[in-house]
């Protein structure tokens, strides 16, 4: 067989597949959805929203990729809209969904949005990020707050240690916890982690308007400012008080530390209330949820999203069912109960939740009303993820000992977020 | 239809003309056996290369742009190669990969050269040691980095039993260790690929001639400087071979730190293909990413190129 016949055929295969797929089908009745939350609970949450859209006629074609907070997904994601195909919606985080709403590849909800009166019941800190340019491009599924502290009871009623309300206090109860022999702060030695914590130690040392000029503003003075050197401080401080083992522990492992009561407290997000619950274990009587002292009253938040990309014509009906079913009060209750975190919609009864999804509920409402509300750099919404990333490197480089001096850790964030803008 | 018709004349065609066909396609087969190998290498390998190298050029961040801007990225990547205190994280990459590239080869080709010669002693149950040896190749780097994390972290492994076993004073922490991490990295790499160079080099050994062997015994040669001055420099040819699989290897670590130290204390064990990873993917500064995806072929390039040419030219075939 010679090349050309070779072509030729080639050619009228193409030319068969071509007319074969070109039969239109009416409105697609299937969502298809990227995501990373592969994890038991996760996994479960997710199977309430897969139960609703089932109810209204619509099936779900699971995309799971699993593994690193996302970046796994995030790479898929990206071969998947270089290659035109869009999914009906994805599993996104903060900066991301803008980054897609400007290279023009999103959806828009705005007339659902309208519809279903997302712009009163969602907090207007989370549209910043679902809404691009007046248009509404992804449904925020539920909030994380990360400035808790998370407290194993048994271990608190053994020093006889009470509430801490300043940074001080914690500092004291820590030293009881020490002499105790307990180890005083479970801390996991990853970059994020590390971060995460100094968020709220920010947010505590300098109060709200500090928070939000130097962590979301990225004012320079700030940043180089006393207050933030006296965070560091602070920083150095509370690293005294892990144990030796710390470096590269995932955070999971430390919250095990404190459920088991090898050590006294954990600074993490709400998402370590799942282990607690995955554990059996109960609020208030295993384990105490404070707000990091002198943080009260602000809540640091990240957010999961469902961002929605411009589908074809005959799949956008899906996409609408499954932006208000992601939205609907129902939903947004029964998942977070699940997933440890409180609704995206302030108008959602808190009645399902335990004690700590109560007080979170709360605390949002509050901090949403008064203007303290603020994204949390070290997961990603204070600022895009260059400079999220140049954070987290100073943070992480501090408390490991190649930054040495607060002065020293000041002057290399303002170089490493200059040079990440 | 017609296709097929149109394909049962040419074949008649062919026959026909069968000889001087027979002919034409002994001479074509192994060019159109090579073309699509040889098509899929040009795009997927040197058409991203230039890809790479174009997008260093330009601004691009999570998306690849288009536009030309500039060696932005290579200056930023210069002045991080001289911030060592506190160190960069281009600073870390690029020091670690010097003492990683230099330890990892080096201790590989010594202990490799060193098994094999051992196992060339006519010993009993080499058929049996020979696996032993070889069979941590057959591991992915993920499975070699999870087993030694476990192996010395600390809490878990090496330093806790022997604390069990009652020598407490015994201490190992450099897996959580900024300075010394990079050296649990070399450790876990030995230990996986220096059962591989020593396979390569017993079989080296057991190209030797005996003759020559025998010739130099008779003119009284010791055996180590039978080893010295023989074996070893007719090893050459292996050593060349050993050292492009382990610079290769060196180079491109990347599952390995990620498995065993996640980056290391503050990034303390990364390597620049981690760098490049991160930049690319994780911080969405893709120009930086691949501008350092550059230096690295250029830097593999600047020592493979010498060396294979000085290698290959003495015995041109």
């Amino acid at each position: 067989m010679s090349l050309r016949t070779i072509t030729k055929l080639a050619a009228g295969v193409a030319l068969i597949a071509l007319s074969l797929g070109g039969a239109k089908a009416a409105d697609v009745k299937e969502v298809e959805m990227l995501h990373w939350w592969t994890s038991g609970g996760e996994a479960a949450a997710l199977n309430v929203l897969k139960g609703d859209l089932a109810k209204e006629g619509y099936a779900w074609k699971d995309v799971p990729v699993a593994g690193g907070g996302g970046d796994a997904a995030m790479t898929a994601l990206k071969a998947m809209v270089a290659a035109g195909t869009y999914p009906t919606a994805s599993q996104m985080l903060g900066y991301t969904v803008l980054d897609y709403a400007q290279a023009g590849v999103m959806g828009d909800l705005t007339e659902t949005a309208i519809k279903e009166g997302w712009d009163k019941s969602v907090p207007a800190a989370l549209q910043k990020f679902s809404v691009y340019d007046g248009k509404w491009v992804a449904a925020p599924v539920n909030v994380h707050s990360v400035n808790w502290l998370w407290i194993n009871k048994a271990v608190m009623d053994k020093i006889s240690g009470t509430e801490p309300k300043t940074f001080d206090e914690l500092i004291a109860l820590l030293d009881k916890a020490k002499a105790a022999g307990v180890i005083p702060l479970a801390l996991g030695g990853q970059n994020w982690q590390e971060a995460t914590m100094f968020d709220s130690i920010v947010l505590s040392t300098g109060g709200p308007e500090f928070y939000k000029k130097a962590m979301n503003d990225l004012d320079d003075e700030s940043l180089k400012s006393d207050t933030m050197k006296k965070s560091f401080d602070n920083l150095a401080k509370i690293k005294e008080y892990v144990d030796p083992n710390f470096s590269g522990r995932d955070w999971n492992l430390a919250t095990a530390m404190v459920i088991k009561g090898d050590a006294l407290v954990q600074v993490m997000g709400d998402w370590a209330k799942g282990e607690f619950v995955a554990a059996k274990k109960a609020p208030d009587t295993d384990f105490y949820c404070y707000r990091f002292p002198g943080t009260d009253g602000s809540v640091i938040y990240n957010s999961d999203m469902f961002g929605m990309f411009n589908v074809p014509d005959d799949r956008k009906a899906a996409q609408v069912a499954l932006a208000t079913a992601t939205l609907s009060k129902s939903f947004q209750s029964a998942f977070n109960v699940v997933k440890g975190s409180v609704p995206a919609r302030t108008d959602v009864p808190d009645t399902d939740f335990d004690a700590c999804g109560k007080k979170g509920i709360a605390d949002l409402k509050k901090a949403n009303d008064g203007g303290t509300l603020f994204g949390s750099l070290a997961q990603g919404y204070g600022a895009p993820p260059a400079v999220a990333n140049a954070y987290k490197d100073v943070v992480s480089k501090f408390v490991h000992g190649q930054i040495t001096t607060s002065d020293q850790a000041v002057e290399e964030l303002v170089k490493a977020i200059d040079d990440a803008k | 239809m017609t296709t097929v018709a149109k394909t049962e004349t040419e074949l008649t065609q062919v026959s026909s003309t069968r000889v001087s066909g027979r002919a034409w396609l002994q001479d074509a087969l192994p060019k159109l056996v090579l073309a699509p190998s040889f098509a899929i290498t040009i795009v997927f390998v040197y058409g991203f290369i230039l890809w790479t190298v174009y997008l260093s050029f330009t601004n691009s961040k999570t998306f690849p742009s288009y536009t030309l801007t500039g060696p932005r990225a290579y200056q930023r990547l210069w002045r991080w190669t001289f911030e060592s205190d506190p160190p960069s994280s281009w600073y870390t990459s690029i020091t670690n990969m010097g003492i990683f590239g230099f330890l990892y080869i080096g201790i590989c080709l010594a202990l490799g050269l060193f098994l094999a010669i051992l196992l060339d002693q006519k010993i009993r149950g080499e058929g049996v040691l020979r696996p032993i040896y070889l069979y941590p190749m057959a591991l992915s780097f993920i499975v070699t980095g999870v087993a030694w994390k476990w192996f010395l972290d600390p809490g878990l492994g090496l330093e806790q039993t022997l604390h069990q076993w009652g020598w407490t004073s015994f201490h190992f922490d450099w897996i959580k260790n900024k300075d010394f991490v990079i050296y649990t990295v070399v450790i876990a790499g030995v230990w996986q690929a220096s059962g591989f160079v020593m396979a390569m080099f017993l079989a080296g050994l057991r190209g030797i001639d005996g003759e020559i062997m025998k010739a130099a015994q008779i003119d009284g040669a010791s055996s180590f400087q039978l080893y010295r001055r023989i074996i070893i420099p007719m090893l050459r040819p292996v050593f060349l071979s050993a050292f492009i699989v382990l610079a290769h290897l060196a180079i491109k670590s990347y599952d390995l730190v990620v498995a065993l130290t996640s980056g290391g204390p503050g990034g303390s064990a990364w390597l620049p293909s981690n760098f490049m990873y991160e930049y690319t993917f994780k911080r969405n500064e893709m120009a930086v990413g691949s501008a350092s995806a550059v230096i690295m072929l250029m830097t593999l390039t600047a020592i493979i190129v010498p060396y294979l040419y000085s290698e290959l030219r003495e015995r041109p075939r």
